[in-house]
């Protein structure tokens, strides 16, 4: 069980190893179909970062993506699988809009407050009947949350079709929020940013990494969910009660995956629209695993997958080749190889370890 | 409501659930093995797209029934080696493996067909289409027993009758034969298997295999039978469904014939209800009714309705432990 | 039913001594890991005998049957059966030889029927019809023959355990067992269970069939056994003649006369009633009742051992007074107050009313191996460390420092990751952040397993200095020296009863080993030498 790995090659060299295959692997599917993988990585890059357009795009997805990957991660230190987040994010969005319509016209520095809770009640709430069913009815976490991505699907498309939609708006969507009350866009500050909709939400995403930190190792909060994670039993012997830490977990989960609500619905479309959350939530899963649940590392990889997915779109004009879902493959394959095959590795790399250092490792 | 109504509802039904039936069974043979298989979607959607594929390039069906289990089989195998060899977690190489097919097949089918992911129209020869059974169309203006037989009994693809068929042969694999014995052992206590002297990862492969052989068989239903080409996304869900049909029917064959045809006709009223007029309720939306298996299922699961048990190895990689 | 047992038949036809000997083990060696679970063994057992192999838990009597039905492979060793050598590589080869096994945790599917249990892996065609004929009539006859009368079509999960392993004697004999391994096959009977088992065993032998009988229960031996093996610390220590040796000597043969290690204490000096148990029941996760009706107090300043072989309740007795696991029916008190159980935390209101706990396990239960160990020196008092939200990292770590100078706990690196200390040093963690909290009661659960000797007098001295402080501790441990050496009272468990109550100072060893054993029949010398008081001596079992 114990493998006598040096800690670098735990925390950084396995899980760096898994994600170099998985985008080898990405490498290849693009080149089977003809394409330069090389010089789709240079477009990518200059797509991500090379304007300003381009790199407050980025920035706006990766805001997406550290939320969502916070919020996996959070379930992840406490040994629970929340698939669910892409329906959490969704159904946030209706207590984003409710209060933002009810207050239509309050100036955003006051709504934007008020969208984060209003926001984080809904996120918490829809995620708390999965938590509650694991802890008090046995149901799997991963089942019911997969189940409730579709539920909140239904039912949020009801919801909007049937009160949100005003009768002279012809797509899905809500009525608008006034530009007074949306949160603030960088470009009206920074103007390098041109017509890029990342907007103050990106603060409080980078703000959210290091209470994330704060929160799981400086918390006794964080200490019983890390507890409970590693050792049920022994969170069992410590007085930690798993069922109060299963419903609350999951709750805070869904209040921070919330705030993509607060991004998209408050800011960047500034009205609710049918299926807005567009897999932001289920990439969550991909930047959780990699960044194996620490803010330095869901940070990086919520950033990587803001490159692919900014990058990604540049590339769909660029070279008409690819499109956007090879970045959905490469999420795919990241999940596969540092999430169900991460310890592929581990026995052959402890090997060669254990070959280097015939003394053995600190024990 | 007639007679006709009626029959083109159930006949509807059917068809809607025979994509269903087959992922159910597929699914049943993979837990019952004790092999989660949350990839149900995935396998889906890459056979289907394997099958348009080659049913566009060969025009013949049979050799595209064949690529869709190819392409399960090929998911499959991925999902043995995460969650058998490298003993992974089950659920996340599902989850995985649902993002590839959706990344993978939209990507590829838009490289190589250039149609923004949709596979070329296949014509009526490169498909399964409706069989006529025999005196179908004489039996037709017979009352009663004419609109049953030709529209409930005859009319679906041969894939339809297979997936029907399917049901009893897997009950009688699972409670007649060797291997259905080792089967049910394997998923509930490998240990038993092992200490027996039969090797549990062989046991699981097998599993496996038939479960792609099935969900690859779903697949190919829905894009060279149901469909006429792939279409992105075009499993909608449906994996899922099914894996609900498959808690729902307590991992029992007959069970989930009758909760995948539940499914099926809660989808095939619910396509027929669209824009009709209920006095008193009005319109009944068409999302409360799509919900309803997944809200059954979430009841069922909590225990409110009965209790479904998996079976007592499913998720857990087999270890020989001291 | 001690008639029953005791029939040891004497008039079997001797056997040719030249094919005699049925299986013979010759140098076996197996290690897990760093552990040496099986030391050069050398066994032979003879045909058409009931061959006990008795040992303390940890002795490597499972690994080494595990070894000849092929489910482990030794590391060196040969395996001979009928005189024929074998590398047995899967139990499939072991089941081809004709040796079966029925272990100890049934290895049955429990949602099938005994039918489908019984033809599992050794159907004869791929369909299941006429295997299902066949297996029929042949259970029909071995239930004839043999008094192993189980309904067929019954599912397993509906059947008693003592059933359920009739039906796995029911798999090997189906497979043409010849020689047939029994691992602890009473642990989980009833005494009426276990009776039927012996004359079922007895008839097989009878009939040619050779046993192994695996067991740590001499009474067992006694009765039914015509030779027994003794082994201890994964060495084969002795082979005799059930019928030349006693209890005693057996007793002593197990548990090794090993020096009882010297622990500096006065006398104790007891005060107020501290910890009270009272008729309490626990079920194990299975909902098994495993304790079954105790009552006894701790007063402070006295430490009370528990002596038992594991697996007697002390596990689920140990849990259930430290909060962690519900009670049945029954009262714990601490300090007074009854301590309540409600939803899953009890544990944390345990610590609360003044409970201190060293878990039995400290891998599965003391320790988050995961975590550095100063995060471990705070694990159940993490609530104590800083106000409001935030946890007072720059206390804690100020703790672990104390006590890796307090208890010597090597390397002294706080920041080290907890599973790369060793057994010792681990244990030191937990005991140390138990020990400090000045608590009123103290539990210790097998406080030196796994440990190094050179650990073992620091914790034993601490433990003294814990109880000369006031402390109530009660303490269970399968090593009976360390019950006798640190205890000043003893209670014997035996199968979730408290049957017996020993002083350690005039205590006889080998009479604590019958009562642990479950050999009631030792009582009356002991109540003649006046040091033991036999509880349970009434009813049977």
């Amino acid at each position: 069980m114990n493998s006598p790995l040096p800690r670098w090659v735990d925390v950084a060299l396995l899980p760096l190893l898994n994600v170099i295959i998985a985008f080898l692997i990405g490498g290849l599917i693009v080149l089977s179909v003809g394409q330069n993988p090389l010089r789709a990585v240079q477009v990518m890059l200059f797509g991500a970062f090379g304007y300003g357009t381009g790199f407050g795009y980025t920035l706006y997805y990766t805001t997406d993506f550290i939320f969502a990957g916070l919020a996996v991660s959070l379930a992840m230190h406490a040994g629970l699988f929340n698939i669910g987040a892409e329906g959490q994010a969704y159904v946030a969005g209706l207590g984003v809009i409710l209060i933002a319509l009810a207050l239509n016209g309050l100036h955003w520095t006051l709504m934007f407050p008020l969208m984060i809770i209003a926001g984080a009640l809904f996120g918490a709430g829809w995620a708390y009947i999965p938590g509650y069913l694991q802890a008090k009815r046995g149901s799997h976490i991963v089942i019911t949350t997969i189940l409730f991505n579709f539920i909140a699907t239904s039912m949020m498309s009801f919801i909007i079709a049937r009160f949100l939609k005003p009768p002279t708006v012809a797509s899905d969507e809500s009525a608008p929020i006034e530009m007074v009350s949306r949160v603030l866009k960088l470009n009206t500050f920074i103007p390098y940013f041109k017509t890029a909709p990342v907007n103050v939400t990106v603060f409080l995403a980078i703000g959210g990494l290091f209470a994330f930190y704060w929160l799981i190792w400086r918390t006794k909060f964080g200490y019983a969910v890390r507890a409970l994670g590693h050792n049920q039993a022994a969170a069992n012997y410590a007085g930690i009660s798993n069922q109060k830490m299963i419903m609350l977990v999951m709750a805070l989960s869904g209040a921070i995956v919330a705030m993509i609500a607060v991004n998209n619905v408050g800011g960047v479309h500034g009205r609710l629209i049918m299926n807005y959350v567009n897999g932001a939530g289920f990439v969550g899963i991909a930047v959780a695993f990699m960044g194996k649940g620490h803010p330095i590392g869901v940070g990086l990889s919520a950033l990587l997958f803001g490159v692919l997915y900014q990058g990604g779109s540049e590339l769909a004009f660029s070279m008409p080749g690819i499109t956007r879902e090879m970045i959905v493959t490469i999420q795919a394959l990241v999940i596969l190889f540092t999430g169900a095959m991460g310890d592929m590795l581990r026995t052959p790399l402890a090997r060669l370890f254990s070959a280097a250092t015939p003394s053995g490792g600190a024990r | 409501m007639d007679l006709i109504d009626i029959v083109n509802i159930l006949a509807q039904t059917v068809r809607l659930a025979t994509p269903l039936i087959l992922a159910c069974l597929a699914g049943l043979y993979s837990e019952r093995a004790g092999i989660v298989d949350i990839g149900l979607e995935g396998k889906l959607l890459a056979s289907a797209f394997t099958a348009a594929t080659v049913a566009a390039l060969t025009g013949s069906p049979w050799l595209a029934l064949l690529a869709g289990i190819g392409g399960a089989l090929l998911f499959s195998g991925v999902h043995g080696l995460a969650s058998i060899n490298f003993k992974g977690n089950q659920t996340i190489s599902g989850v995985a493996l649902n993002f590839l097919a959706a990344g993978l097949t939209t990507y590829l089918g838009t490289s190589w067909f250039k149609r923004g992911g949709f596979t070329p129209q296949l014509s009526a020869d490169q498909r399964f289409g409706p069989l006529q059974l025999p005196f179908a169309a004489e039996l037709r203006n017979v009352p009663i027993i004419g609109p049953i037989y030709s529209g409930l009994i005859s009319g679906y693809s041969l894939i339809t009758y297979f997936a029907i068929l399917a049901v009893p042969i897997t009950a009688w694999v699972l409670f007649r034969t060797r291997f259905g014995l080792r089967l049910r052992a394997v998923g509930e206590n490998p240990k038993a298997i092992d200490t027996a002297g039969i090797s549990v990862t062989l046991l699981r492969y097998q599993a496996l295999i038939i479960t792609a052989v099935l969900v690859g068989i779903g697949g190919a239903y829905l894009s060279i039978a149901a469909g006429a080409g792939f279409i992105p996304n075009m499993a909608a869900g449906r994996g899922y469904i099914a894996l609900a049909a498959l808690i729902f029917a307590k991992w029992k064959p007959w069970p989930a014939l009758l909760v995948c045809l539940m499914f099926g006709f809660l989808d095939a009223v619910q396509l027929r209800l669209q824009g009709i007029k209920f006095p008193y309720i009005g319109e009944i939306p068409v999302q409360a009714i799509q919900v309803l298996p997944y809200i059954l299922t979430v009841i069922l699961l909590a225990g409110f309705i009965g209790r479904a048990v998996a079976p007592k190895a499913a998720g857990l990689p087999y270890t020989k432990e001291r | 039913m001690e008639d029953s047992l005791n029939q040891n038949t004497e008039q079997r036809p001797d056997m040719a001594a030249a094919s005699s000997l049925a299986i013979e083990l010759i140098g076996i060696n197996k290690h897990f890991g760093p552990v040496h679970a099986n030391r050069d063994i050398n066994l032979q057992i003879k045909r058409g005998t009931v061959h006990g192999i008795v040992g303390e838990n940890g002795a490597g009597k499972s690994t080494l049957m595990s070894i000849l039905y092929g489910f482990y492979t030794a590391d060196s060793g040969e395996i001979r059966v009928n005189g024929a050598p074998h590398s047995i590589t899967d139990s499939r080869h072991a089941l081809a030889l004709g040796i079966g096994m029925v272990h100890q945790h049934f290895m049955l599917v429990d949602n099938m029927t005994v039918l489908e249990n019984v033809v599992l892996g050794a159907e004869d065609s791929p369909l299941l019809a006429p295997t299902y004929a066949k297996a029929r009539q042949v259970l029909k006859r071995l239930a004839d023959d043999y008094e192993l009368e189980v309904d067929a079509e019954a599912v397993i999960e509906d059947l008693s355990v003592g059933q359920q392993q009739r039906v796995e004697i029911l798999k090997a004999l189906y497979r043409g067992a010849e020689v047939l391994i029994l691992d602890e096959p009473t642990g989980v009977l009833t005494p009426a269970e276990a009776d039927h088992l012996f004359r079922i065993l007895r008839t097989l032998r009878d009939e040619g069939k050779t046993i192994i009988l695996i067991t740590h229960k001499l009474r067992e031996i006694m009765a039914i056994t015509d030779e027994v093996s003794v082994m201890r610390q994964g060495a084969m220590v002795k082979t005799l003649q059930t019928k030349d040796t006693s209890p005693g000597e057996l007793a002593e043969l197990m548990v090794g006369r090993r020096v009882l290690l010297r622990v500096e204490k006065g006398p104790a000096n007891p005060g107020k009633v501290l910890l009270e148990v009272e008729n309490l029941v626990v079920t194990d996760d299975f909902k098994v009742p495993r304790v079954k009706g105790v009552s006894f107090n701790v007063r402070a300043g006295e430490i009370v051992g528990i002596a038992g072989v594991a697996g007697n309740g002390q596990s689920e007795l140990l849990e259930s007074v430290s909060g962690m696991r519900d009670q049945l029916l029954g009262v714990v008190r601490l300090n007074g107050a009854p301590l309540s159980l409600e939803g899953d935390d009890g544990a944390a209101r345990a610590r609360a009313a003044g409970l201190a706990h060293v878990p039995e396990d400290r891998l599965r239960e003391g320790l988050v191996t995961a975590f550095s160990e100063w995060e471990n020196s705070i694990l159940g008092y993490q609530d104590k460390y800083g106000k409001g939200l935030g946890l007072d990292i720059d206390l804690a770590r100020k703790t672990a420092d104390e006590y890796i100078k307090k208890f010597d706990i090597r390397p002294p690196s706080k920041d080290l990751k907890t599973a790369n200390f060793s057994g010792g040093n681990q244990q030191k963690i937990v005991l140390a952040r138990e020990m400090e909290r000045n608590p009123d009661v103290l539990i210790v659960g097998q406080p030196t397993r796994g440990v190094d000797i050179g650990a073992i007098e620091f914790i034993h001295n601490q433990i003294i200095k814990m109880r000369d402080a006031g402390k109530a501790i009660l303490l269970v441990s399968v090593e009976l020296d360390e019950i006798r050496s640190l205890s000043d009272r003893i209670l014997v468990i035996f199968d979730g009863k408290i049957v017996g109550e020993a002083d350690p100072a005039t205590a006889d060893e080998t009479e604590l080993g019958l009562l642990m054993t479950g050999v009631h029949s030792a009582t009356p010398t002991a109540a003649g030498a006046g040091t033991l008081k036999n509880n349970a001596g009434k009813g049977d079992a």
